[in-house]
């Protein structure tokens, strides 16, 4: 009830700080400090996911590979192999999971994730229409068309969605994703039966995984992923109006159709990067926000920079695991989140009352 | 706290029915013309099922269709039509129906639209626990449908029991859904990547859902499984629109909602089971059944219509998957998407200009 009384009165201070309307006020310096322990937490498993491996090595090898690196070293070279595909995976676990964060503000839904905006499934339909009819193969060869379908798709739900004088409601957007992500799976689904080379190609892109992406992939993604990220960090106030639902939203001042506009396009170029990098991982945009919010409380001026540290926690930690754990082989990070993240997430929503949106 | 959980987005899609009561005569004017789309429905069921059976590649004229029927020995024609086209037909309208009505079910009971058993995580149970009966154990036919219903079941039973902490709230049963579904779906992409080729393909046939291997056997089990829990669905449904205003409301109003949710989920799912082990999880019938039939009906949630309209998308589907390409049939639920899917996106558009899209 609190939410009402406080939103609903006209005080500036409301409009322009709605922070206190949520039942938990976020303490500034505790926030900090967390946000502190999360960036130290991501560092030493960014150290760990250069160590570990099939041939791991210590920590002062590490450093020097990185800091005086020796050809001749074989150990350093390891190191050095293993430095693209931790960077693709702190970008992409940063955006991911940024962008879930965001997705749930929109669509003001548990469910959302990058699954929702269609924009997976626009992606994999072309990368399968990328192989099928143009005979891609390679990682590099897939992130035009990663990147197309899922900016095509994520457009279509938005434009089905905002048709009429209402915009885009939560339901409609949600709806219309969902309603996108079935066609567009039955299509790439009946080219999959019917051409076992392109099956072949596609499900081991469709698994999701950091290996394998050189430094040309780091080069096309990073630029976007980055604007992307910048985008969708600066967005925390206007979700959390958005938050109070659109009328409230409305009275506090906010062009609500605007506002969900600019967050869709940062979490579009989020989901299409990161899926053009690594393939479409959707559990990390889905489940680190709902972890987060035990963290940072509702507010989602923290609950977007918590996300963009922690997702990368998740990914490197499962993929670390993912190269470890069925030796001599590798088990593919999208397998891994899911394996690794989802009995922490059960065990959370169980034992701990999760904020609900 | 409380209205922060006014706050989600089913709110929007709340129950119109309850948001005013009109006048006696606008509810009985209501009344009818909901009457008449359910029977409207009902008609494109039957016509389609005629279509399903007399027509395409093989056709067959009425009066043979009848002849057929009545015992006549026509040569070609009767085995076409009693060993493939019928039961095909049959099989496709009990789980269009199945899977309509479950995913409506969910969906309403958890008052969320995109909480059908495919997205929190039942038919993932099924698929995981099929696809490692293919590629484990070389599993084929009655044997894959058997672990499909197994795996749901189990997977559903696991997803009540540890979300029930003094009761399962619904949020957290959604949550808990999530999970699995994650865990479940990575399962069935690492055996797809660690098999050969031949046996991933047969895995993602199946995966697809299809009507080609329908036959008089599974016919019997879908029919039987379905005239005892359709009418256990009927039954349950009316604590359904209790529970669609939210726990406390519900409980406020006399439903008992731990034990109605744990009657309609069991119905629900074994509703959702019981077709996947006849066709394979036929992608998205009950997640797109149920707003289809909402936003057909003005907004209001209705199980009837719901599994109509599920029995309209497979058949339909299952038409042209049989016939799209001469000589093959594609699996149905390769169809079942491309054509649902556009027209609930038509009709979120429509809906928005007049004003009822939320």
């Amino acid at each position: 009830m609190a939410v009402q009384a406080s939103a609903v009165r006209p005080a500036p201070s409301t409009v322009s700080r709605p922070a206190p309307a949520f039942r938990r006020r976020s303490s500034m310096p505790r926030n900090l400090v967390q946000l502190g322990v999360a960036a130290l937490v991501l560092l030493a498993f960014s150290i760990a996911s250069l160590t570990i491996g099939a041939r791991s090595v210590g920590i002062g090898t590490m450093v020097d590979a990185v800091t005086a690196f020796d050809p001749s070293n074989g150990e350093h070279a390891v190191v050095l192999s293993r430095v693209p595909r931790t960077i693709v995976g702190l970008l992409v676990g940063a955006a991911l999971a940024t962008a879930g964060a965001a997705l749930q503000g929109i669509a003001r839904n548990p469910l959302a994730d990058p699954g929702i905006l269609g924009i997976n499934a626009g992606a994999s339909l072309a990368v399968v229409v990328g192989i099928y009819v143009f005979g891609l193969s390679s990682a590099s060869g897939y992130i035009w068309f990663a990147f197309a379908g899922a900016g095509a798709a994520a457009l279509a739900v938005y434009a089905v969605a905002s048709l009429g004088r209402e915009g885009a409601t939560p339901v409609k957007l949600a709806l219309a994703g969902a309603a996108l992500a079935a066609g567009l799976g039955s299509l790439t689904n009946a080219v999959l039966v019917s051409s076992q080379e392109t099956l072949d190609a596609f499900r081991f892109w469709q698994v999701g995984t950091l290996s394998g992406r050189g430094w040309d992939v780091i080069g096309t993604v990073t630029p976007f992923l980055l604007a992307g990220l910048v985008l969708t960090l600066a967005t925390g106030k206007v979700l959390n109006s958005l938050a109070l639902g659109d009328d409230v939203a409305r009275g506090l001042g906010q062009n609500v159709g605007l506002a969900r506009g600019i967050t869709a396009l940062g979490v579009v170029i989020l989901c299409g990067a990161a899926t053009a990098a690594a393939g479409p991982i959707a559990f990390v945009g889905l489940v680190i926000p709902h972890v987060v919010r035990l963290v940072s409380g509702p507010d989602y001026r923290w609950i977007l920079p918590f996300s963009a540290l922690l997702g990368p926690v998740l990914l490197l930690g499962a993929d670390i695991i993912g190269r470890v754990i069925l030796p001599p082989g590798e088990v593919q990070v999208g397998i891994m989140t899911a394996v690794v993240g989802a009995p922490v997430f059960v065990w959370l929503v169980r034992r701990r009352r999760m904020a609900q949106l | 706290m409380s209205a922060l959980q006014q706050a989600p987005a089913p709110a929007g899609q709340g129950p119109a029915g309850f948001r005013s009561s009109p006048p006696a005569g606008a509810r009985a004017r209501r009344r009818r013309s909901t009457a008449l789309r359910l029977a409207t429905a009902a008609f494109a069921v039957v016509v389609l099922f005629a279509v399903d059976v007399l027509l395409g590649t093989y056709t067959v004229t009425i009066p043979d269709f009848l002849r057929i029927l009545g015992g006549a020995d026509i040569p070609g024609a009767s085995f076409i039509v009693l060993e493939n086209k019928l039961p095909r037909a049959v099989i496709g309208l009990l789980i269009g129906v199945a899977f309509g009505v479950s995913g409506a079910v969910f969906q309403t009971m958890l008052r969320n639209p995109l909480a059908s058993p495919d997205i929190i995580g039942i038919s993932y149970g099924a698929s995981a626990s099929a696809v490692a009966a293919i590629v484990l154990f070389g599993a084929a036919g009655a044997a894959v449908s058997l672990s499909a219903l197994v795996g749901a079941m189990v997977v559903a039973a696991a997803i009540y029991l540890i979300s029930r902490r003094g009761g399962v709230a619904g949020y957290r049963l959604i949550l808990v859904g999530i999970g699995f579904a994650a865990v479940m779906h990575a399962l069935v992409s690492f055996l797809i990547t660690r098999t050969d080729l031949r046996t991933a393909s047969e895995a993602v046939l199946w995966l697809n859902g299809s009507l080609n291997s329908s036959n008089w056997d599974r016919v019997a089990v879908l029919v039987a499984s379905i005239l005892v829990l359709l009418p256990a669905a009927v039954i349950l449904s009316r604590s359904l629109q209790g529970l669609e205003l939210g726990d406390d409301a519900a409980a406020g109003l006399g439903v008992r909602v731990e034990a109605s949710r744990l009657g309609l989920m069991s119905t629900a799912v074994a509703l959702a089971a019981v077709a996947t082990a006849a066709a394979g999880p036929v992608a998205s019938i009950a997640f797109l059944s149920g707003p289809i039939a909402r936003r057909l009906l003005g907004n209001r949630p209705s199980l009837a219509m719901a599994g109509l309209v599920g029995a309209v998308i497979v058949l339909a589907a299952d038409f042209v998957a049989a016939n799209l390409i001469d000589g093959t049939s594609l699996p149905v639920g390769v169809v079942t998407g491309v054509l649902g899917a556009p027209f609930l996106l038509w009709l979120l558009a429509t809906a928005n200009r007049r004003g009822q899209g939320g």
